[in-house]
């Protein structure tokens, strides 16, 4: 495939440039293969962030061409020959160096949700609940996630209106989905949704779910179908009124 | 070394090279086009009806989707249907006011409504004509209080209303689109018939894919195995499902052939173009 051209960002959160490498590229590479060439050919110090090269941990995502990618599922046969790949770290997250971000902010809205709760009085068979598999399927596709953070990188609501405050970005709408979900979940997050989670910060643009390598549809069967639930609960008139008539 | 590349936060601030701004212009381009036309044939006020004949008379004929159902009819203008279409009479004084005394504009809040609360096409005009953002990875106008859907867009939440009405329409759609196949009580078949037949089949494929009524439906249960009744919402949930996976496609090509059948119905009945059937 040849000699390829690429810039990657070097520096740190305050100052930093895009360098010019060169790169020998053979038949099947991925981003990441290159960017390991370059650091052992050419750049010894640049970090780079990286760990099973399968797809799997989440751990190399950047922006490529300007493009929140998983360095290690792009094909270097995705760019025409004489392209220049450019790579610069994830746009909403402080760079720790080259194209390392801290990304520790997800970790705090994690905390922030209100964990599994489990009620041990739901039945739908005469053994208890038994989770069946229709039940399985539809929150299973959540639990795809690699937290690799792309969606929260790309989402507009964090990267570009600095609301981080407001809103807990779309990987954890969908952990909320999955577990609002749950059969087996007794406990009520829909006012936490609202206030603290931010709900309505999202305007369903769906870049979280165009950049997800996972496929998860992060916002039609995730955030979605929580706006749904939060419109039940504060907008809609007719299932408020249901749920003061039978306590539900 | 300069300072940090690529994260400047401003209006189109991207590092992206490819061509992102085709998919906004193609909405804007598309929805634009839409509302110029169906603005003008609301307008009009005239020929959206044809049943062989101008202003003809007897049980069916071709109906304007933007006219149906017909409240009240000016009966000085052409090619409108017969005034036992009109289901309050003759059109009254106090509506001296509205343009082209067009019953088009005492429908139109109910499309109009459905179209613009849609989860879809709300993504559409977010990102085409409100440039938040405009494409992904691209920025949007820098607000100082960001506020997304919680402030003067909280009325998006009446998108549930909007459906049920938008359902009460497939079916007066519908029943335009069996009167299409009459003639003066004559059974037939018309292209125009075709047209007005696959009108309300591409708004069913919009209007039950909605992400309110997947919701309502069964998506608001937790538990699909729990009694029969579940099941029974998870059957139907699993439809609406099917249909909203093509949400965007159905939301498209309803909206091209509610556009294309006034077009159609409009110029057969200004004489224009002459319609193939087996009447005649
Ligand atoms: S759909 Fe919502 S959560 Fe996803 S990127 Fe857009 S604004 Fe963010
Ligand atoms: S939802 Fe998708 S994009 Fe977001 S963190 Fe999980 S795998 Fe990554
Ligand atoms: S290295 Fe694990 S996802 Fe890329
Ligand atoms: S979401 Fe598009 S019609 Fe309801």
């Amino acid at each position: 495939m040849g000699n390829r051209k690429f810039k990657i960002y070097r520096g740190d959160n305050t100052k930093g440039e895009l360098v010019d490498y060169n790169c020998d590229v053979t038949e099947g590479m991925v981003v990441l293969d290159a960017m390991h060439r370059i650091q052992a050919d050419d750049a010894n110090d640049m970090a780079c962030r990286w760990n099973c090269k399968a797809g799997k941990c989440g751990s190399c995502s950047v922006e490529i061409n300007g493009r929140p990618k998983l360095a290690c599922m792009t094909r270097m046969n995705e760019y025409s020959p004489d392209e220049t790949i450019m790579i610069t770290p994830l746009k909403a997250f402080p760079i720790i160096k080259d194209t390392v971000t801290d990304v520790s902010w997800n970790y705090k809205q994690n905390l922030k949700i209100k964990p599994f709760s489990p009620a041990q009085n739901k039945n739908n068979t005469e053994k208890g609940l038994v989770m069946q598999q229709v039940d399985v399927e539809r929150t299973q596709h959540f639990r795809k996630c690699i937290e690799c953070y792309l969606c929260q990188n790309v989402c507009h609501v964090i990267r570009d209106q600095d609301a981080k405050e407001k809103f807990v970005g779309p990987r954890f709408m969908i952990r909320l989905a999955s577990l609002e979900m749950h059969p087996m979940d007794d406990a009520d997050r829909i006012p936490a949704i609202k206030e603290d989670h931010g709900s309505g910060m999202c305007n369903i643009t769906r870049c979280c779910t165009e950049v997800c390598p996972e496929d998860i549809q992060i916002t039609d069967d995730g955030i979605i179908p929580l706006k749904e639930r939060v419109v039940d609960r504060y907008f809609d008139p007719v299932t408020m009124l249901y749920r003061k008539l039978f306590k539900k | 070394m300069t300072e940090v590349i690529g994260r400047e936060k401003s209006f189109l601030s991207t590092l992206r090279e490819d061509r992102w701004w085709i998919s906004p212009m193609l909405v804007l381009f598309g929805l634009l086009s839409f509302i110029v036309y169906s603005t003008w044939a609301a307008w009009q006020g005239e020929y959206f009806w044809w049943s062989g004949a101008l202003n003809a008379e007897g049980f069916g004929g071709y109906l304007s989707p933007f006219y149906s159902p017909t409240f009240f009819l000016d009966i000085t203008k052409e090619g409108i249907p017969p005034i036992s279409h009109a289901l309050f009479g003759e059109w009254p004084n106090w509506l001296w006011w509205l343009p082209g005394h067009s019953p088009a504009w005492l429908i139109l809040i109910f499309p109009l409504s459905f179209r613009f609360t849609c989860y879809y096409y709300r993504k559409a005009y977010y990102r085409a004509f409100t440039f938040s953002p405009p494409a992904c990875a691209v920025g949007g106008i820098p607000q100082k209080d960001y506020k997304g859907e919680t402030g003067v867009l909280l009325f998006q939440n009446i998108h549930r209303y909007a459906m049920y009405f938008a359902i009460v329409f497939i079916f007066l759609l519908s029943y335009d689109a069996v009167m299409a196949f009459f003639r003066d009580g004559e059974f037939g078949v018309g292209v125009g018939s075709i047209i007005l037949l696959i009108n309300p089949i591409l708004l069913g494929g919009y209007t039950f894919g909605c992400h309110s009524l997947r919701h309502l439906i069964g998506g608001r249960m937790d538990c699909f195995s729990c009694s029969h009744s579940a099941e029974h919402s998870h059957s139907r949930w699993k439809i609406v499902t099917y249909l909203n996976r093509r949400h965007q496609m159905f939301a498209w090509c309803s909206l091209v052939w509610v556009g294309l059948s006034d077009v159609y119905v409009r110029l057969v009945s200004m004489g224009v173009i002459t319609d193939l059937n087996t009447w005649v």
